[in-house]
């Protein structure tokens, strides 16, 4: 994160925050925008406040409401050796749907920058 | 190789951590049944997980786990319970525009690794994340910055990898060859990864920094990516050592960037520094519930691991009583079990070892444990010199067979010591001024003189005589004159 520049709403999340993530998240935000999404925002942060407040030592903390773990699946592929055709179509289908192709590659724009 | 010649690098040392990743071998991705696959047609192995297309859900693969377990036990890392995490970026290589990762819960925690010498490399973490897809740029020489459009292929999208985040351990381009190499013998050994560097499933990011001897403040390092062999990854840290040495040498700074190695000059350019480093904006998979392998799932697995690379060289070490790093070269080309049951059957370890690394590279062939300790003990019986021994063991590996019956299709019979003696009398009495030196000159003459005379009589019995024994008589004679 940026330095908290302290703008617009003190405290939890400034409006420059707002501004870099959405930046990040490739988001075109007007001014109003901003400030009405810096208070939402601001008002999510109050309400994981009021969870700061009780005395959670000891409690793990929750990534998901389900009391699930260790859901997989076998590694077995989905497309066998009779479902071969059916495949072929989904592939060409998908590349037709696509934008642009190219020798049965998605064309993308030029890229500007190495992947991380 | 060494970092860099001893003069530009007087004083420096390098610091070198390395980042692995390594495709898991299964037969589907991480999170759907596509396959997991190698070459074949351009976006063949795709559906619509892989794809990202709206509405698909990832579902964990449990084989991808069991391997991921397996590469931690192997590292003697701690399993611990673990969660997914988005790493989101926008790139086409990544179609749902985040890559499905483990952040602060990784299933590998701690572990360390044992380099052929002894020495112990610290690992940080080893988790599972997916693979992207592959992007070819087209046009401006495929040069990413010039390309007109880029072209992508989603057959590798979620593969399964395992990164494996090494500590910064490492001092130099052979260590960190050695530190590559080992790994990819341990997950080679597991069944985790075919560890191959040149098609991609197994790719190293580079860590390197420099201080002066004795600094225990680490300097400001540089990743360098893009290495594709282990020679690469020698020549990329030379090369980038030697850089940061330079600008330090001149009074400048380094900054912390992202390097691409570049082959064809061998140098690494700047990609990116560390004001346009990535803010991923992790956060939990919501997808995906928790991964927590109960005690009895790692027990098994664990009952089911093979003797690994390292604790090989301590059992062969052990047998044939050297230094486990004596042992590495045996370990690596798999003869191991050869030359343990040939030790086993009574043959001579030393003379076993000198076989398995000068004459064995090629690997044993038809050769069994049996005719190898039959074919040994010959040697040191003396009915075969080491030269006919290597001829009757190349016909063993290349045939199989009694190297006794072989001994004899060559016409190899021990020569007796009266006639060896006789030959070796023969010979002085012709070169009275070469046997004078060997009688009074220094060590080196000696040396030298001692080779002209076991020459001339290997040359005399076509290679049947025995060069200890010639050695001998000559000793012997030398002592008498």
């Amino acid at each position: 994160m940026e330095p908290d520049a302290g703008t617009s709403t003190p405290g939890r999340i400034s409006r420059d925050d707002v501004a870099y993530v959405a930046r990040l998240a490739r988001l075109n935000l007007t001014d109003s925008e901003l400030d009405g999404f810096t208070g939402q925002l601001a008002d999510v942060l109050d309400h994981a406040a009021d969870i700061e407040a009780l005395d959670l030592d000891g409690v793990a903390p929750t990534s998901h409401p389900l009391p699930l773990s260790n859901v997989f699946r076998a590694d077995v592929p989905t497309v066998g050796p009779a479902d071969e055709a059916d495949h072929r179509l989904f592939c060409d289908e998908v590349l037709a749907a696509a934008p642009a192709a190219e020798e049965s590659r998605f064309r993308v724009p030029p890229v500007l920058g190495e992947a991380p | 190789m060494t970092s860099g010649t001893a003069s530009e690098m007087d004083g420096w040392e390098v610091v070198i951590g390395l980042e692995v990743h390594a495709e898991l071998a299964t037969a589907t991705k991480l999170f759907s049944g596509a396959r997991n696959e190698f070459g074949g047609e351009p976006n063949e192995n795709v559906d619509p997980v892989s794809l990202g297309l709206p509405g698909s859900l990832p579902v964990l693969n449990e084989k991808a786990v069991e391997l991921a377990i397996r590469v931690g036990l192997a590292l003697n890392c701690s399993v611990q319970a673990s969660e997914f995490a988005r790493k989101n970026y926008f790139y086409p290589d990544m179609p749902k525009d985040f890559q499905i990762s483990q952040f602060d819960q990784p299933i590998n925690g701690e572990g360390w690794l044992e380099l052929p010498d002894g020495r112990r490399i610290g690992i940080e973490r080893a988790h599972l994340e997916e693979d992207t897809g592959k992007s070819t740029h087209v046009g401006g020489g495929g040069r990413i910055h010039e390309a007109s459009y880029s072209l992508v292929d989603y057959n590798r999208a979620g593969v399964p990898l395992i990164e494996i985040v090494g500590k910064p351990d490492l001092r130099s381009g052979d260590d960190a060859r050695a530190y590559v190499s080992e790994l990819r013998s341990i997950l080679v050994a597991i069944g985790a990864s075919d560890g191959k560097m040149e098609e991609g499933s197994m790719r190293v990011d580079c860590n390197v920094s420099v201080r002066p001897v004795g600094q225990d403040q680490l300097g400001t390092r540089c990743e360098v990516k893009n290495i594709n062999s282990l020679r690469s990854l020698g020549r990329a840290i030379t090369y980038e050592s030697r850089r940061q040495v330079d600008l330090i040498a001149s009074g400048q700074e380094v900054d912390q960037q992202t390097r691409h190695w570049n082959e064809e000059d061998g140098r690494t350019h700047t990609l990116r520094s560390k004001e346009e480093a990535f803010d991923y904006r992790y956060f939990p998979e919501p997808d995906l519930v928790p991964v927590a392998p109960s005690a009895e799932w790692i027990d098994e697995i664990r009952a089911a691991m093979p003797l690994l690379p390292g604790e090989r060289r301590h059992r062969l070490a052990e047998e044939a009583c050297i230094q486990p790093s004596a042992a590495a070269l045996t370990v690596e080309r798999g003869l191991d079990d050869l030359a343990l049951a040939a030790m086993d059957l009574g043959a001579d370890p030393e003379r076993v070892l000198v076989h398995v690394e000068n004459n064995l590279a090629d690997g044993q062939g038809a050769l069994t444990a049996d005719a190898f300790a039959a074919l040994v003990a010959m040697e040191t019986g003396g009915d075969l010199t080491a030269t006919q021994a290597k001829t009757v063991l190349a016909d063993l590996v290349d045939s199989g067979g009694d190297p006794a019956a072989v001994a004899a299709s060559h016409g190899f019979e021990a020569m007796d010591t009266s006639e060896l003696e006789g030959l070796v009398d023969g010979l002085i009495a012709e070169h009275p001024d070469d046997w004078e030196a060997f009688v009074d000159g220094d060590e080196g003459e000696r040396r030298k003189k001692s080779g002209f005379f076991v020459g001339q009589i290997m040359k005399a019995t076509r290679g049947q005589a025995d060069g200890r024994v010639v050695n001998e008589i000559l000793e012997r004679l030398a002592a008498d004159a």
